[in-house]
């Protein structure tokens, strides 16, 4: 039933055995031990499993894996380590940018996919393009307060 | 501040707060937990400044039921009054102890000796010996005394300042959630619930359902309880979304959409008190105004979570609930094991804000845990199961009567409420935990019961005003004969209460003829108060506020919560089109001494954030098949794009006790908003949230 193949992650091929309906976000956490990428509603309505693919975040809740064998995934653990954060994540903790933490994997990529395609947003840039991520903690302003930081830092980077 | 307080009464022996760590460490004991609201640092704070350590000399070791301290639940806005100044007292002792057997093998003075870093200093030299040296010496079995005082405030250095939250680091690195924890063996389990008490199942087609999880699953049913367990969490979850579908039950819960009003609650039967000041003699000039708000969701981002393993006759339990020693009990007492052989270890889950399923989620664990002895079992609720089982906060009618003086101020003063309870935390009231009804004997059905105002009130909260009067009271309609079960949501009562309360003081200032920050301040004699009015409506340029009605509205709402912890007041600034759109928030807050400036910032923008979401969207809904409201698109909360500018000021009063944070502002939010929607419109909207449906029907009847 299940065939083998290949998914690129955070830069790194891995051999998998599993169906291909199986959703990205199971293959993760429970195949991959990628824990980083959260479940939260399974129904790409909160944002909390938020992935790159090519570049772009999209919900890995409901995602079937047998559609990504020649797509590049980032997950938060490919965004940077507690040895070398990445801007975004230091921006984060500079604002202290998060109360229980949960959404912050989600937000970080979704951050990560918009800067890349904005590097120099305004304030209701930012908010709009973090609209498919809730909070419930009421992070909020902290967040667009980092997400604004980190992209003059990244613009600064690269000047 | 010394003598025995509250925790430290509770939980006397030194070594159940504090020990030396052979790493060179000390670890600090507290019975309250890491909820997001980063407690954990704060109280590490206060533990190395009376310790003199640096922040990282400490670890923290929270919600373990076994060694840790008991301090019930992390609720109420207490961590801080309560499990803090019992560190307080504990780590002060602890180091006068130290220094004193220090002092014995330096043959010197304790008076001589200082500490830095957990180093001791002679006359500030270093002595070559540290905390650590003495340790073995020092015997913290002992109880506390509680009679040796803590530093003095102006000696602080770490209280006071924003340390960084210790928590943050792995949560933006991608880990640090009880939904991470794996053990060697462990299986993933997932339930069909008990759609209501008394609901029995009669048909399961395991069959079908086995064929919808494709993978091997066991099913796992004790009497009306039934999960799905296996290795393979996708299987395992189709096996119990299947199971919906491939079961049948007699005597189901059926809900009824007007059941989910404010209005059909406040109908029921109810049990009355009045709570206060004997009702005084009617006074001729008398207003009254009523307000509702709606049933709320908790709406935690993560669905329930918990991990379980029964070894050797031990039942140990992981949960991210607020209180690892309730749930000890309530376990224990569920399954039948003595106290001793269940232990029950906190690991952090996302936010709950209060009674949600977490401490269900556990129960539900440890079930499948002792039907499988030996398997680490690792439970998760459904998204749907969160929304649809985890107690809701209830629906509440407030009615406010004040009859008014000469001068046009309010002489007597009654908050008239109707609400189910605030408190149905299992092990209160005779409440208990969600599973515990599918047995097939459950325990009694709960008794009436809410918290009592001493101890902060439920519905209550909050139902006292602020202002001077010559006679205030509460009169309670507790309503029990409701078909949902309702417990803690962050504020409880206080967000309707203050929200009528500060909209009848607008409606009476409106009377008199005078601007709403003037008119409170004539009945308001309490200077901290005062003090935190003034600062909001200084921040917010209020003098500057225009006669309103133009569709842009300026309010202003305050209060102390629970009569007795922080002060906060708000202004809010909302443009009323159609909707209502919050641009900025203004808040001041007197939290007496205050630990971590930016932690307690953090806390006063989540509330007030979640006080927008309540008062302007949030509202569960029932159909036939029970709550209605199951995701995020049929409950939706406040999204990145309405975030108003939010500014908050702490108003320095480090000579006051350090006051609870963590739900002050939500009721002066709401306040806000419902009076500056007023402002803008010319008219009152009553009921929350105070959606576009709400302003347009209130539009057209005027």
């Amino acid at each position: 039933m299940s065939k083998p193949f290949t998914l690129t992650v955070n830069g790194r091929d891995h051999d998998l055995d599993v169906p291909p309906t199986m959703p990205l976000l199971d293959v993760l956490r429970n195949h991959l031990g990628l824990k980083g990428s959260r479940y939260g509603c399974g129904l790409e309505q909160c944002g909390a499993c938020m992935v790159l693919i090519d570049g772009s975040a999209e919900y890995s809740c409901s995602r079937e894996v047998g559609t990504l064998s020649d797509r590049s995934i980032t997950t938060v653990e490919g965004l940077g380590s507690a040895e070398a954060l990445h801007p975004l994540q230091q921006a984060f903790l500079d604002e202290q940018a998060g109360q229980c933490g949960y959404c912050l994997s989600g937000i970080l990529m979704s951050a990560k996919a918009f800067l890349d395609r904005n590097p120099d947003p305004t304030r209701a840039e930012v908010a709009a393009a973090l609209d498919a991520n809730l909070c419930r903690c009421g992070s909020h302003p902290r967040i667009l307060r980092a997400v604004l930081k980190a992209a003059a830092v990244l613009r600064h980077e690269a000047a | 501040m010394t003598g025995l307080v509250h925790s430290l009464k509770d939980n006397p022996r030194l070594d159940r707060w504090l020990r030396f760590l052979s790493d060179r460490t000390v670890r600090i004991g507290t019975g309250k937990v890491e909820l997001g609201q980063g407690v954990l640092t704060a109280l590490a704070q206060i533990a190395a400044e009376e310790l003199d350590l640096g922040i990282g000399q400490i670890s923290m070791m929270s919600g373990n039921s076994v060694e840790g301290p008991g301090e019930g639940y992390t609720a109420s806005s207490w961590s801080i009054e309560h499990s803090g100044a019992a560190i307080r007292l504990v780590a002060a002792e602890v180091r006068a102890l130290a220094l004193k057997h220090a002092a014995l093998r330096l043959n010197a003075s304790p008076d001589e000796l200082t500490v830095i870093e957990g180093a001791f200093f002679r006359n500030g030299l270093p002595s070559g010996i540290d905390y650590w040296t003495i340790a073995g010496e020092l015997d913290l079995s002992a109880e506390a005394t509680g009679m040796i005082a803590p530093k003095p405030a102006d000696a602080y250095r770490l209280v006071g300042t924003s340390v960084a939250r210790l928590d943050l680091p792995v949560k933006l690195t991608g880990s640090g959630f009880i939904h991470d924890m794996t053990l060697p063996g462990m299986l993933h389990a997932r339930t069909l619930r008990q759609p209501g008490r008394g609901a029995t199942l009669t048909l399961l087609d395991e069959a079908a359902v086995r064929r919808k999880a494709v993978a091997d699953i066991n099913v796992i049913r004790i009497d009306n309880f039934l999960a799905f367990v296996g290795s393979d969490e996708t299987a395992v979850r189709a096996a119990a979304v299947a199971a919906a579908e491939y079961s049948v039950w007699t005597n189901a819960r059926t809900l009824h959409p007007e059941q989910a009003t404010a209005e059909w609650v406040a109908a029921r039967p109810s049990i009355d008190r009045v709570i206060g000041d004997p009702p005084a003699d009617p006074l001729s000039d008398c207003i009254s105004a009523t307000f509702s708000r709606p049933f709320l969701s908790h709406g935690s981002l993560a669905p329930s979570c918990a991990v379980a393993v029964y070894r050797d006759g031990m039942l140990t339990v992981w949960s991210h609930g607020q209180g690892m020693h309730p749930l000890r009990e309530n376990i224990a007492k569920t399954v039948g094991l003595p106290l001793e052989k269940v232990a029950c270890h906190h690991v952090q889950g996302a936010g709950c804000y209060g009674h949600n399923g977490a401490d269900d989620a556990a129960l539900d664990a440890a079930l499948v845990a002792l039907a499988l002895p030996g398997k680490p079992i690792r439970l998760m609720w459904r998204r749907e199961e969160e929304f649809g089982y985890e107690p809701l906060s209830s629906a509440m009618t407030v009615t406010v009567h004040a009859a008014v003086d000469a001068a046009g101020r309010p002489a007597d003063w009654t908050t008239e409420i109707w609400s189910a309870t605030h408190g149905q935390r299992p092990g209160v009231g005779g409440a208990y935990l969600l599973a515990a009804e599918a047995m097939k004997e459950p325990p009694p059905e709960r008794k009436p019961f809410d918290i009592p105002l001493e101890r902060g009130g439920g519905a209550v909260r909050n139902g006292i005003p602020l202002y001077d009067m010559a006679a205030k009271r509460i009169s309670y309609h507790l309503i029990h004969d409701v078909p949902v079960r309702t417990s803690s949501l962050r504020g409880l009562g206080a967000t309707l209460n203050v929200f009528a309360i500060e909209a009848l003081i607008d409606e009476l200032a409106a009377r008199a003829g005078e601007d709403p920050v003037r008119y409170r301040l004539s009945s308001l004699s309490d200077p901290r108060a005062r003090r935190t009015l003034e600062k909001a409506a200084a921040m917010a340029g209020w003098s500057s506020r225009d006669a309103g009605g133009a569709g842009k509205g300026l309010g202003i709402g305050i209060a102390r919560y629970k009569n007795a912890s922080a002060y906060a007041a708000v202004v809010a600034a909302v443009e009323v089109e159609e909707a209502v759109r919050v641009t900025d928030i203004w808040c001041a807050v007197d939290a007496g001494l205050v630990i971590n400036p930016d932690g307690v910032v953090n806390q006063i923008e989540g509330n007030i954030v979640q006080a927008i979401s309540w008062a302007l969207i949030e509202e569960v809904g029932f159909g036939p098949q029970g709550i209605s409201t199951v995701d995020w698109h049929s409950y939706p909360v406040i999204r990145f794009s309405d975030i108003p500018e939010i500014r908050v000021e702490l108003i320095e009063a480090d000579q006051h006790e350090a006051l609870g944070v963590g739900e002050c502002a939500g009721g002066p939010t709401a306040a806000a908003i419902g009076n500056a929607v007023a402002h803008a419109l010319g008219m009152r909207i009553h009921d929350m949230p105070m959606t576009r449906e709400r302003i347009m029907t209130a539009a057209l009847r005027a």
